[in-house]
This record gives structure tokens, C-alpha cells and sequence, in this order.
């Protein structure tokens, strides 16, 4: 075995330039392949943080996913309703805080109510709509990432005055508005509210940060004209991956539409599912090229050494020590090209960790990458697959050759 | 015209049993022609023939290097047809040593390392009594100011005797020199004989060895003569 090794690394080290190319070649791809990894996982990853936590991540509406039942088609099973028309005014969840309570008994996380709207902003003779979200600024702050995301004062601000709302920060400098100026909210039914605005917010999501305001509940409940009104719970789980399942629970257990973070961004994360499998895709053709200069290697090297093997198998060496030879040769450049693409990989990986992106639409960021090991040993042992497959077919050519006609031919 | 014969005498290291080789399909030529042959310890055999008589083709089936076409090759009296692959290369590692008109060292590698290959391919002996016995053999001849040195760095006669150690590195008891002369000076060819005549005296070994220049075959203890792949004497 260390003979083997022996003249396997001899052959290597006597070609340097071609072996540092193939080295070169497997050390790029698994370099690319590392960072491509680290970037894809990591910019998901991010990306689901940021989904997770900026959004409650079960909500439960006033909806229900079928249309109640009417009397009549109880009465009459031939009877099938349907167009009917939906009241305007939105129904509310019936009993809001039982319901919460109960879900309080069982439930790993936090429950807040609060109160969907849209209403018209208008400030200084200028009109936008938005959406105002009537909230519990105490049950609030365990179920959202709202505090943090305030500027100019907190959350708690909402109980400074009657009234009280905060602005969007993008949705504030649109109608020129700033914290203490008084604006009005007027709603589709037709109140008309005059609110103090006490603080700003600012979640880094421009759609967020340009359409949404925070209210009260009661002043919420005000502008909808319907007292009592709660028309969303939203519920923060400690396991977030768990989400799905309590909200399947929550949704048998009270009738009410709730829909966890996956079911809301189900197009989302099976469009990352297209982009994991693309990376894949890629990362394997990058490591397949990078086999294609390991096989060329191996194979010009048992080119130029068919004396040698003529030789080995004379002195009495078998077909299998000749193969392995050869394949170990493959293993080695694979190796070394692998351990160098992790340096490679980590080094592009820290560079582009490093580069900073300004964009109007968002603030100035990193790009957001992913260390794992994982990625390390996955780009090895495809590499290392694609070594070995890459010499042992010339190896096993190498083997089969027959001493007598080389031997022949060199006398 | 009967059949050329061997003399008798001690054990039979490798014989031939009427064996033919014969290559391609079709039109086959015939390169060994229903040879017998017996290569006994102690012997020093010369096989002389014009070129391209099968003189080569009949060494590389004593050295198991080739397979028959029909016949029987026996080492030490057992049929090598029985043995596969592996068990052939073993047969060639530990009793036989070839040794050709170029002297096949390997080029990246010492002419003590080379010396050394088929003895760590063997692995009978440790690395210390390896290296002592490279050294030794090196020594015995007369190259003990080589033993690091690459072939590339050698003169043809020098080479051509790092070669031959390396063909004794296991001991063999027979040993296949195919024109081992042919590339040297009257004073290198002189050298090598005096070696192998020196080998099959003093410890008991066979030579086969295929030349085409009457004077060194006359050196040998007995001759044979092939002729179109025909053994004739
Ligand atoms: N692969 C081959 N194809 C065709 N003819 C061959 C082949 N190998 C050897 N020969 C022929 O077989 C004959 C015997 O060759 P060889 O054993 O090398 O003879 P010698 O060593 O006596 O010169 C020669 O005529 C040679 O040309
Ligand atoms: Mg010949």
C-alpha cells in the first residue's frame, strides 16, 4: 500500500503544472460551490427570519374557508346556495377572548387580538389610503416584532392620547406628516377620526413602511363602527416550524380561518424549493467540469507512463495494485483540490460577506451568508465522487494493458 | 527429424508442453510453434534464432508474461494455466526475473528505489533488510556509487546492471534476459555475462537468455535454436 502510494504521489509531484490544474479545477468547484451554497442558504434563511418576524406567524381572521351553511340547504339536501352576498360590515370573531383564552391553555407562544382596517389618511389636504391595525400594545409586543421596528417613541406612545396612531415611516414623509402633527382617518363607513400621531415605523419592508398604521384596538373599533370588533387574533409560537400544525389545530378547534406563515407564503418557499434544486443542479455541473480536467489528468498520465505499467506488471505487479495507482493518483488531486476549494471557498464567502448593497428600496445591507459544515462536506463528497469516478475509468484502462505489446514495441 | 530434447537432470523450474501461440483471428500467425522445452536449476540456456523467430514471444510465455494459444507452461511443476491474473503476477514477483534489451527502469525513481520496487511489492522483508539487500546487490555489481541516482543519470551499461539487480531482488530461481546485450559495448556485454555466468555457478539459478550473437550463446551451457517459431536444436 505504501508502495503504491509512493509512486502515485512520485507521478503527481513529477507533473506539477498539470496537477496543480487539476487541483486548481476540483478547488473551484468546490470553492463556487461553497460560496453558491452559503449564498443561496443563507439569503433563504434570511429571508424566512425576516418573514417570521415581521409577521405574526399564525394569524386566525373572521373568515371561514367554506361559506357558512344556509338553513335551507340543512332543510332541503337538494338546495345549494350560492352568490350570495356578504354583509359589509365584517362579521368579528365571536367571543375573542374565550377563544383566546382557551388557546392560551395549550399553546408554546403568545395570543394578542387585534382589528384589520383600511381607512383613508388625510393630512394637510392630501389623501392615501391605508391599512390601520388595531392592536393591544401589552399582548402586542410577544407576538411581533412591532416594538423593535418603532422610531420616535414606543409602542406604549399609543396610550398617550386619545387616539393615538402610528405611521409607516414612508407612509408619514408621503403625506408630509410628523409625530405630533394631528391627522385624520376616515374609514368606509363613514367615521371620521382625528388622530395624534406619536410615533414612526419603520420594519425596512417598503410595502410595510408605506401603507401601514397602528391603532389602538378601541380606536380601531371606532373607525370600523363596530364595538367589540375582533376581527384577527395573531399568535407567535415558540417552534416556529411547528406553525403549521397549531394552526391546523387552532383552525378545527374554533371553525376560524388561521393560517400560519407557511400556509401564507406557500408560493414563496416552494419557489425556494425550484431555487434549492437549480443550486443543486449547478453546484453538480460546476464539480462534474471540474472531474472532466482530473480525468484528462489521469488519463494523459497513464498515457505517458503505459511503459511503466508494462514494466510494473512484468516485475509482477497485479492489475489491481496498477489500477490503484492510478486511482489513488485521481484521490490525491481530488483531495488537495478539495482542501484548497474550502480555503477558496471561505475566503469568497468572507469577501462577499463583506460587500455592502445600498438599495432605495431597502436598507443598506450585507449579503446575508450561511457558514455550515454541511456545505463543506457536501461539495467534498461530490467532488471527491467525481475524482474517483474520474480515475478509476482510466486506472481500469491502464490495468488492462498488455506488458508483451508495449514491451515489444519499446525494444 | 525427432523432436529436439533437453537433457535430464535436477528439478524442472519452468517447462514448456508443446505449447503454440498463435495471434489474430482469421488469418492467424503463428509466433511459437509446438515448442517443448525444460529450464532446470543450475542451467544457463541460450536461445538464439534469426530476428524474428519467436525467440521474444517464447520467453514472455516462460515468464508467464503471455498465455498459450495451446500447450502447457508448468513453474515448478504445476500448470499455469490454472492460475489467474493475480496469481501469475505473484508467481513472476517471487521467482522470476525478466530482464529486457532496454533496461525498463522506472524513470522518476532511484536506482535504489527501483532495485527496491519489486521487493516492497513482495513485502517479505522489512524496510532496513530491504534497503541492505538493494545495497548489497547494487555492490555486487560494482555500483555502489549509483545508489541514488536516477537512470537518467546513468550510462547504458549501468543501467542495464541496476536492471539485472532488480531482476534479483526476490531471489528467483529463474531468471529471462531478452537480448540484455543488445543496447551495451563489448566491455558492458562482457560485464553482464560474467555476472550471469557468476549467478548460475555460485548459487544455483537458471538463465534463459534470448541473444542473436553467436559468440555470447556459445558461452552458455546449452543452446537452443528457433526458427520460424520452431525449436530446431
Ligand atoms: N502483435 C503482432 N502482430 C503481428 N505480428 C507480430 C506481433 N507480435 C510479433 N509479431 C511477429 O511475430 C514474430 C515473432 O516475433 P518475436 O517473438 O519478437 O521474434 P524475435 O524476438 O525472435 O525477433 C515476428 O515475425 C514478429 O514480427
Ligand atoms: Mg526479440
Amino acid at each position: 500500500m505504501r508502495l503504491v502510494l509512493d509512486i502515485a504521489v512520485t507521478h503527481v509531484l513529477a507533473r506539477v503544472r498539470q496537477t496543480l490544474v487539476g487541483m486548481l479545477g476540483v478547488a473551484m468547484g468546490v470553492g463556487f460551490s461553497v460560496m453558491m451554497a452559503a449564498l443561496m442558504e443563507g439569503s433563504q434563511r434570511d429571508f424566512v427570519t425576516q418573514l417570521v418576524d415581521s409577521l405574526p406567524h399564525i394569524t386566525i381572521n373572521d373568515e371561514r374557508r367554506d361559506p357558512p351553511r344556509q338553513p335551507a340547504e340543512d332543510a332541503y339536501a337538494a338546495v345549494q346556495f350560492s352568490g350570495l352576498r356578504t354583509p359589509v360590515t365584517r362579521p368579528g370573531i365571536r367571543n375573542p377572548y374565550a377563544i383566546m383564552a382557551s388557546i392560551e391553555t395549550w399553546l408554546d407562544g403568545a395570543v394578542a387580538p387585534s382589528v384589520a382596517s383600511r381607512a383613508v389618511i388625510r393630512y394637510a389636504g392630501r389623501d392615501t389610503a391605508a391599512n390601520v391595525t388595531g392592536i393591544d400594545p401589552r399582548r402586542e409586543v410577544h407576538v411581533s416584532k412591532l416594538a423593535g421596528h418603532i422610531r420616535q417613541g414606543s409602542l406604549d406612545s399609543l396610550y398617550k392620547s386619545s387616539n393615538a396612531v402610528i405611521l409607516g415611516d414612508r407612509l408619514a414623509a408621503k403625506i408630509g406628516a410628523r409625530v405630533g402633527n394631528t391627522i385624520a382617518l376616515a374609514s368606509g363607513t363613514g367615521q371620521i377620526l382625528t388622530c395624534t400621531v406619536v410615533a414612526l415605523l419603520h420594519t425596512g419592508i417598503s410595502q410595510t413602511d408605506e401603507t401601514q398604521a397602528y391603532t389602538l384596538i378601541k380606536t380601531a373599533q371606532i373607525l370600523a363602527g363596530q364595538t367589540a370588533l375582533v376581527n384577527a387574533i395573531r399568535i407567535r409560537v415558540v417552534d416556529i416550524l411547528a406553525a403549521r400544525g397549531v394552526a391546523t389545530r387552532i383552525e378545527a378547534q374554533t371553525g376560524y380561518k388561521s393560517v400560519s406563515w407557511q400556509e401564507a407564503n406557500e408560493d414563496l418557499l416552494s419557489a425556494f424549493q425550484i431555487r434549492n434544486f437549480i443550486m443543486y443542479t449547478v453546484v453538480g455541473a460546476i464539480l462534474l467540469v471540474a472531474s472532466f480536467g482530473t480525468y484528462n489528468i489521469i488519463s494523459t498520465i497513464t498515457h505517458e507512463k503505459t511503459r511503466d505499467i508494462a514494466i510494473l506488471k512484468s516485475l509482477g505487479f497485479t492489475e489491481s495494485t496498477v489500477r490503484s495507482i492510478f486511482f489513488i493518483e485521481a484521490v490525491i488531486i481530488g483531495l488537495a483540490g478539495t482542501v484548497l476549494g474550502w480555503l477558496l471557498g471561505y475566503i469568497l464567502c468572507l469577501a462577499l460577506g463583506s460587500v455592502e448593497f445600498k438599495s432605495p428600496f431597502m436598507d443598506a445591507t450585507t449579503l446575508p451568508l450561511y457558514y455550515t459544515p454541511v456545505h463543506y462536506l457536501m461539495a467534498a463528497a461530490v467532488a471527491m465522487t467525481a475524482s474517483g469516478i474520474a480515475g478509476y475509468l482510466p486506472a481500469r484502462k491502464a490495468a488492462s494493458v498488455h506488458p508483451v505489446e508495449i514491451i515489444r514495441g519499446a525494444s | 527429424m525427432a523432436a529436439p530434447t533437453d537433457p535430464p537432470g535436477p528439478r524442472p523450474l519452468i517447462e514448456l508442453r508443446r505449447v503454440t501461440k498463435t495471434i489474430g483471428d482469421g488469418v492467424a500467425t503463428t509466433l511459437v510453434a509446438d515448442i517443448d522445452l525444460v529450464v532446470r536449476s543450475g542451467e544457463f540456456v541460450a536461445v538464439t534464432g534469426p530476428s524474428g523467430s519467436g525467440k521474444s514471444s517464447l520467453l514472455y510465455l516462460l515468464g508467464l508474461l503471455d498465455v498459450p494459444t495451446s500447450g502447457e507452461v508448468l513453474v515448478e511443476g504445476r500448470p499455469a494455466s490454472r492460475l489467474d491474473e493475480a496469481a501469475r503476477a505473484h508467481l513472476r514477483l517471487s521467482l522470476l526475473g525478466f530482464v529486457f534489451q532496454f533496461h525498463f527502469l522506472l524513470p522518476e525513481f532511484s536506482a535504489l528505489s527501483n532495485i527496491m520496487l519489486p521487493m516492497r511489492a513482495l513485502g517479505r522483508l522489512d524496510d532496513a533488510a530491504m534497503r541492505r539487500r538493494a545495497l548489497e546487490l547494487l555492490a555486487s555489481l560494482g555500483l555502489e556509487d549509483h545508489a541514488h541516482k536516477l537512470p537518467g543519470q546513468m550510462s547504458g551499461g549501468q543501467r542495464q546492471r541496476v536492471a539485472i539487480a532488480r531482476a534479483l531482488a526476490n531471489e528467483p530461481l529463474v531468471i529471462l534476459a531478452d537480448e540484455p546485450t543488445g543496447n551495451l559495448d563489448t566491455h558492458a556485454s562482457e560485464q553482464v555475462l560474467a555476472i550471469f555466468r557468476h549467478l548460475v555457478d555460485e548459487t544455483g539459478r537458471a538463465i534463459v537468455m534470448v541473444t542473436h550473437d553467436l559468440d555470447l550463446a556459445a558461452r552458455a551451457d546449452r543452446q537452443i535454436r528457433i526458427v520460424d517459431g520452431r525449436r530446431v536444436t
